[in-house]
């Protein structure tokens, strides 16, 4: 765990330069422009059009992956910190980094597959 | 072996305080602190939502329309709100942060805070608008 | 203006309490009066029990850290005229074992530093000629770092400290800093070691309050985040380049 602690720390922080730049926009067009109707949605179509492009899916992926280990890492010291829950620390880092890496594969697995 | 008188040492009884779990609530900044930290959980809010949102995508036009309806409701209209300005708030003080993290020297002399924080955000508004852009266009 | 000002100091008696108690002091109000005038002029004129530390009365010899008002600070350097019309509370810095009344073990501090080896480390002594040259840049890269007078005041500061009592600490990693990228220095990789732990700077979570109470402008903070960076480039320069011995 500690030889790898400096491969974490990079993660967490593309992860939260990724996030500060891209997730804003993101989440204020997806969660609140297009449901509420104050920008138009792209169709269906289009959002498949735009996917087949391989560059977008990557660029997917790295907006959906590296957040996940940015979370991974920060969540598990505000509980080990926050909580003071030392005794399960072994157990934490597995459960937050175990996260991350599922939801990266399931990303990476979705993105590969899509038509 | 001479083994001697053992004396021990006069040692006072120092005191010594236990942290409280309640720690992060004593002091504004440090639950501001506590409440950046957790800005993390609305990151990977994010990404779980973009994640059904690519399933619901791959299975269909029925599927995604039915996800898309289940954005408009009340509880993912809030917890979108809550998880904007969370993000918000990460990216605010991510942004006033690098600058302790990359010392960037030019010309012999240390680049001041301000230009890096600037060109975060300079940054962010190019990104913003390209994608912005590249969504609305469809 | 006021004539007097009240003081309520922490009193740690072990002989007596088992666990801290206050006392309060009314003492003349002057304006140009610290803390620490207060202080002595408790202990001269009304209660010679009271013990607390200091030395240089100016902000140079780091001894005379407390909390006041619940905020680290330097009592030769905090004016009682900030806290008009008073109470002031003075209490022993936070998470330190407290011997007595306002006096902290720094032993903890003392061990740590030492582990970092907060000195110019060299392959060989003297340079042929007699002195090392440094220009005025190479001293910029340090010189901040160089300023920290060892007053604990981050370490009282530091929420992770007070958590894990084995974080090696804001000032200690400051100071390894101060040596690392000292032109003159050679030992960058031996402090790694000690440094690169987990309760080196990976404990640190960039709280941030460090910086704001250091009394002389250090930036703890932005140090550990620096070698954090560092040590992490480090990292996968030893993984891309395994043959280079840095």
């Amino acid at each position: 765990m500690e030889r790898i602690t400096p491969l974490l720390w990079l993660l967490f922080s593309a992860g939260g330069t990724v996030a500060a730049l891209f997730l804003p926009v993101h989440l204020f067009l997806t969660g609140l422009a297009f449901p509420l109707g104050w920008l138009e949605a792209p169709s269906y179509e289009s959002v498949l059009h735009l996917m087949a492009r391989p560059p977008v899916r990557l660029y997917l992926f790295v907006i959906i992956a590296l957040p996940l280990f940015h979370w991974a890492h920060r969540f598990r010291y505000t509980l080990y910190d926050g909580l003071q829950l030392k005794h399960l620390t072994m157990l934490i880092a597995v459960l937050c980094y175990g996260a991350a890496v599922l939801g990266t594969i399931v990303t990476a697995y979705l993105l590969w597959t899509m038509p | 072996m001479n083994v001697g008188p053992h004396y021990t040492l006069y040692h006072p009884r120092w005191y010594r305080r236990r942290v409280s779990v309640w720690w992060w609530l004593q002091k504004r900044s440090y639950t501001g602190f506590v409440l950046r930290e957790l800005t993390s959980v609305f990151v990977a809010f994010f990404a779980v939502v973009y994640l059904w949102q690519l399933r619901a995508l791959a299975q269909g036009p029925d599927a995604y329309a039915q996800f898309l309806a289940r954005l408009k409701t009340p509880l993912f209209l809030t917890l979108d709100t809550v998880a904007f300005l969370f993000v918000l708030f990460h990216a605010i003080t991510w942004f006033n942060l690098t600058p302790k993290a990359m010392v960037v020297r030019a010309r012999g002399k240390r680049v001041p805070d301000r230009v890096i924080i600037g060109s975060n955000y300079a940054a962010w508004l190019v990104v913003s608008v390209a994608v912005a852009v590249v969504l609305l266009r469809g | 203006m006021a004539s007097t000002i009240a003081l309520t100091v922490a009193r740690y008696r072990p002989e007596r309490e088992a666990a801290p108690i206050f006392q309060t002091y009314d003492i003349p109000f002057r304006k140009d009066w610290v803390v620490l005038d207060g202080l002595n002029h408790i202990k001269d004129t009304q209660d010679g029990s009271l013990s607390f530390r200091w030395s240089c009365r100016m902000g140079v010899c780091g001894s005379c850290g407390m909390k006041v008002n619940g905020t680290p600070k330097l009592t030769c350097a905090t004016f009682l005229s900030d806290y008009l019309p008073g109470p002031v509370r003075v209490e022993p810095l936070d998470y330190f074992p407290v011997v007595r009344d306002l006096v902290v073990d720094l032993s903890d501090f003392m061990r740590k530093l030492r582990q970092v080896k907060p000195w110019i480390i060299r392959e060989e002594e003297s340079p042929a000629d007699g002195e090392y040259l440094q220009t005025p840049e190479q001293l910029d890269t340090y010189k901040q770092f160089s300023m920290c007078i060892n007053c604990m005041l981050c370490y009282s500061a530091c929420p992770i400290y007070g958590l894990e009592p084995s974080f090696i600490g804001p000032a200690v990693i400051a100071l390894a800093q101060r040596y690392n990228m000292d032109s003159r220095d050679q030992g960058a990789a031996e402090r790694h070691k000690i440094l690169s732990e987990h309760d080196g700077i990976w404990q640190c979570t960039f709280v941030g309050e460090c910086t704001k109470v250091c009394p002389k402008h250090v930036d703890p903070a932005g140090a550990i985040q620096q070698y954090k960076l560092t040590s992490a480039t480090r990292w996968v320069k030893s993984l891309l380049l395994p043959w280079s011995a840095r």
